[in-house]
């Protein structure tokens, strides 16, 4: 279920979570259960690339606090990369473009 | 004058599935009314949030409950519309409006920025209990180029 929204690629240390379409009340269990299997698998970085999603709401917020949270307990270096400016608009209402270490892309993401 | 009849009211049942519909309703009423971009995304994203916080809390994820969304276009001296107003009504047990505010956004954890996200993003946000059941969310959301006031009048107040 989880990969139809949400693409996980796996290398030698870092995880590249990619969610695709909307994340809202209805999709956001399918991230955080991408998410969940993700921070099971070893790896010292953890990044999610939410650069095809065009809509993100509170509850998608809410994932990626509660995956960062998780990824500090468990010593995953996380960070979001690709956001396109509508869901950065809301990270910034939120203000939760200080919490996240956010990059422009995949490439400056991966030197993290 | 604003009549009482909004232009558009919608009735959906209280399943997450729909929202996605919700919002493309209202992003596209507002990019016609002449928003931007990124403020119909923001304002859908309001609309979005107030749904789920009917869903979340008024219907405790039941997925067959009542919520309307009423719309009407505010027009100013002459007659260029200078706003929209929202209103999301529900039949969930009723509470204090003065408890409907956003957490200390300080504070960084899941949960509870529906509140916050719709009064950042809207110029005018008032909940209220309506008359015999259920909650009433009314939300104004002005022109950015508009210099005209778009304030609810006390006949626009009472709608829906």
């Amino acid at each position: 279920m989880a990969e139809e929204l949400v693409e996980i690629q796996r290398d030698a240390d870092r995880v590249i979570v990619s969610p695709h379409g909307d994340v809202d009340m209805s999709r956001s269990p399918q991230l955080r259960a991408a998410l969940h299997d993700a921070l099971d698998t070893r790896g010292s970085l953890l990044i999610v690339s939410p650069h095809d999603v065009g809509y993100m709401d509170s509850s998608g917020l809410a994932t990626l606090v509660e995956a960062m949270r998780t990824a500090k307990r468990k010593g995953t270096r996380m960070v979001l990369c690709g956001m396109n400016p509508k869901v950065k608009a809301i990270f910034e209402i939120a203000r939760l473009d200080q919490f996240f270490v956010i990059y422009d892309n995949l490439e400056q993401a991966s030197k993290a | 004058m604003m009549s009482d009849r909004p232009d558009i009211r919608v009735e959906l049942l209280s399943d997450p599935a729909y929202l996605s519909g919700a919002r493309e309703l209202i992003s596209s009423v507002c990019k016609r009314l002449g928003f931007d971009d990124l403020t119909c995304s923001k304002v859908a994203l309001a609309v979005d949030e107030a749904l789920c916080n009917v869903i979340r809390h008024g219907y405790k994820y039941a997925e067959n409950r009542p919520i309307w969304i009423s719309l009407w276009p505010l027009r100013d001296d002459a007659g260029e519309v200078s706003g929209i107003k929202l209103v999301i009504e529900d039949e969930a047990p009723q509470v204090d409006p003065s408890c409907m505010q956003g957490r200390d956004l300080e504070d960084v954890k899941p949960g509870g920025l529906g509140v916050h996200i719709i009064r950042d993003v809207m110029d005018e946000v008032c909940y209220e209990a309506r008359e015999t059941v259920g909650m009433k969310l009314t939300m104004i959301k002005r022109m950015p180029r508009s210099g005209a006031p778009a304030r609810l009048s006390s006949k626009a107040d009472k709608a829906g």
